[in-house]
């Protein structure tokens, strides 16, 4: 297995193991990375799970889905590579992936 | 000397939260979870949704895994707990025992409210509040031809929509003359009611439930003007009762929930309530109230670990609110009670997608959207920062929402 690792906004990093098939937002939670609510439980229903890829990654993961650019997009910490964590799920090809959270979750 | 021990009555929503909030907020002292039901905290709101007609299990709806619980040194214990002894400072378990508390928090939820008519507890006549509910509910479905809902309020109609996927024909009876009508506007109660007849659920408003008939096992729902309806299983969904007792009998102040302020706590300074059970004073709306909503839940219970661990975080949170049914992705943002208007983006009356904006005194208060995800984001933020949007250009579906947030926030009159 890898790792994933989720920056706070003040920079503060947290590395999570890589659970192949799980969502971002659900390996957040799980380790209790502050930062990510998940509050709607995955449903791309609520938006408090919004992290930015690193620019490195972003060809790897992959850009936003419409349905997350509407969800994200009134942000306004939203940049090109927002996305849900929720929407991602984590696989062996995301091992060492970095995302960085927004100041705030809206 | 031991460690401080928090003890949360009640598995669910909020607990999970607290455990999340208190070890974030710094508490170092034990954190034991009581629960009656046998699992973990899972979600709820998918059991009307997914879980109903899917192949998901509970380990799939857990709103976190156990790895977390031992990881952050909770001990889970599937108790239910029968008694406060506030003198004593201890809780009393079903098993017998009792454990001392230093702070105790009360997420006891709320239990669905029973028909109280014959044949209520006839064999296919089901609540839907938990797993074991929708387990027994499942059980039944690769027989049941012909359900028949009580109640067409969200969980209602959700579950209507679950059971027409299965391909089981449908009837929702509802006393009141409009689908949610307790929650919505007209418009957006018009268009439920659509788009369920489209689906070809049988929807009857206006009609009173006189009693089940059947042997042992529901045969048809009996209306109090003589109507029968066939129906091999019955699903119940007329609200909710806060589960209060506990408080209660401790004797705490109870009142529509157990009563507790800005941070969660009740007139006891050690103990405190949260999620569905609790009726708390609102800084943002400067006022009472009991919501019953996964985001009140989880803003409760991370006021109460800011009190618990010293730092103040009143309950202030705007509360918000989804809802799935069929390819209906609804989310509401705010509070509508005390609009004085209502502006429509999009046409309810035809297509499947709209908003629909409450504003009161010009501002916006809140707003029901119907696969417009855009304009829920936008809503969380207008609201949030009280703005009062430009009317026309609020209804027109060609002005950019992000246009508006730029709207100057108007001081009141
Ligand atoms: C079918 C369904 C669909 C829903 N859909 C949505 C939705 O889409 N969006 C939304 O925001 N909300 C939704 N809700 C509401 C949401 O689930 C509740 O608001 C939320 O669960 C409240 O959390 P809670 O922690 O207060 O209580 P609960 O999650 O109900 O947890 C309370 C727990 O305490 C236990 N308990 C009670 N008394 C005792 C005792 N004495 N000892 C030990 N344990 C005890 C109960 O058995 C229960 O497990 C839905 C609810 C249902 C039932
Ligand atoms: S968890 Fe709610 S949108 Fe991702």
């Amino acid at each position: 297995m890898g790792t994933i690792t989720f920056v706070e906004h003040d920079g503060t990093p947290h590395q999570v193991e890589l659970e192949d098939g799980s969502s971002l937002m659900e390996l957040a939670t799980n380790h209790g990375v502050p930062g990510i609510d998940g509050d709607c439980g995955g449903e791309a229903s609520c938006g408090t799970c919004h992290v930015i890829v690193d620019d490195a990654w972003i060809t790897t993961t992959g850009t936003r889905t419409d349905l997350e650019s509407q969800m994200v997009e009134m942000s306004p910490e939203c940049g090109p590579n927002s996305r849900l964590a929720c929407q991602l799920r984590a696989s062996p090809a995301l091992d060492g992936l970095t995302v960085h959270l927004p100041e705030f979750q809206m | 000397m031991g460690r401080d021990r928090v003890i949360v009555v009640g598995a669910g929503h909020a607990s999970a939260q607290l455990c999340v909030s208190l070890r974030q907020g710094g508490w170092e002292g034990e954190i034991v979870l009581l629960g009656d039901e046998p699992s973990l905290p899972y979600q709820r709101p998918p059991l009307s949704k997914t879980f109903l007609h899917g192949t998901t299990t509970l380990t799939d709806l857990l709103i976190r895994g156990p790895e977390f619980y031992e990881k952050e040194d909770v001990t889970f214990r599937h108790a239910r707990v029968t008694g406060i002894d506030r003198k004593a400072g201890t809780v009393a378990l079903d098993d017998g025992d009792a454990l001392s508390y230093d702070r105790l928090v009360l997420c006891t939820g709320a239990r669905p409210r029973s028909l109280a008519v014959p044949g209520a507890e006839l064999a296919g006549v089901h609540a839907l509040r938990d797993a074991a509910d929708i387990e027994a509910i499942r059980g039944t479905l690769r027989t049941a031809r012909r359900a028949v809902i009580v109640g067409a309020g969200y969980i209602g109609l959700e579950a209507a929509a679950s059971l027409r996927k299965l391909g089981i024909e449908v009837a929702v009876l509802e006393v009141a003359d409009r689908v949610l009508q307790r929650v919505t506007a007209p418009e957006v109660s018009a268009f439920y009611d659509r788009v369920h007849r489209e689906e070809g659920v049988d929807l009857r408003t206006g009609v009173g439930v006189a009693g089940f008939e059947g042997d042992r096992h529901v045969r048809a729902v009996r209306l109090t003007d003589g109507t029968e309806i066939p129906a091999d299983l019955v699903v119940v969904g007329v609200g909710v009762l806060p589960n209060v007792e506990l408080a209660r009998d401790a004797g705490l102040a109870v009142e529509n929930g157990i009563l507790v302020d800005e941070h969660g706590r009740t007139d006891d300074p050690a103990i405190f309530a949260a999620g569905d059970c609790a009726n708390h004073y609102d800084v943002r709306y400067a006022t009472r109230m009991r919501l019953e909503c996964v985001a009140n839940a989880l803003e409760h219970a991370k006021a109460i670990a800011g009190a618990i661990c010293g730092k103040e975080n009143p309950i202030s949170a705007l509360p918000w609110f989804w809802s799935d049914q069929y390819d209906l992705k609804l989310q509401i943002a705010g509070l509508s009670t005390g609009h004085d208007e209502v502006l429509l983006r999009g046409n309810p009356a035809d297509g499947r997608s709209f908003a629909c904006f409450y504003l009161a005194d010009g501002r916006l208060i809140a707003a029901d959207c119907v696969n417009r995800p855009k304009e829920f984001m936008f809503s969380k933020r207008a609201i949030t920062q009280e703005l009062a949007p430009d009317r026309e250009l609020l209804a027109d579906p060609d002005t950019p929402l992000i246009s508006l947030l730029q709207t100057p926030a108007r001081s009141a009159p």
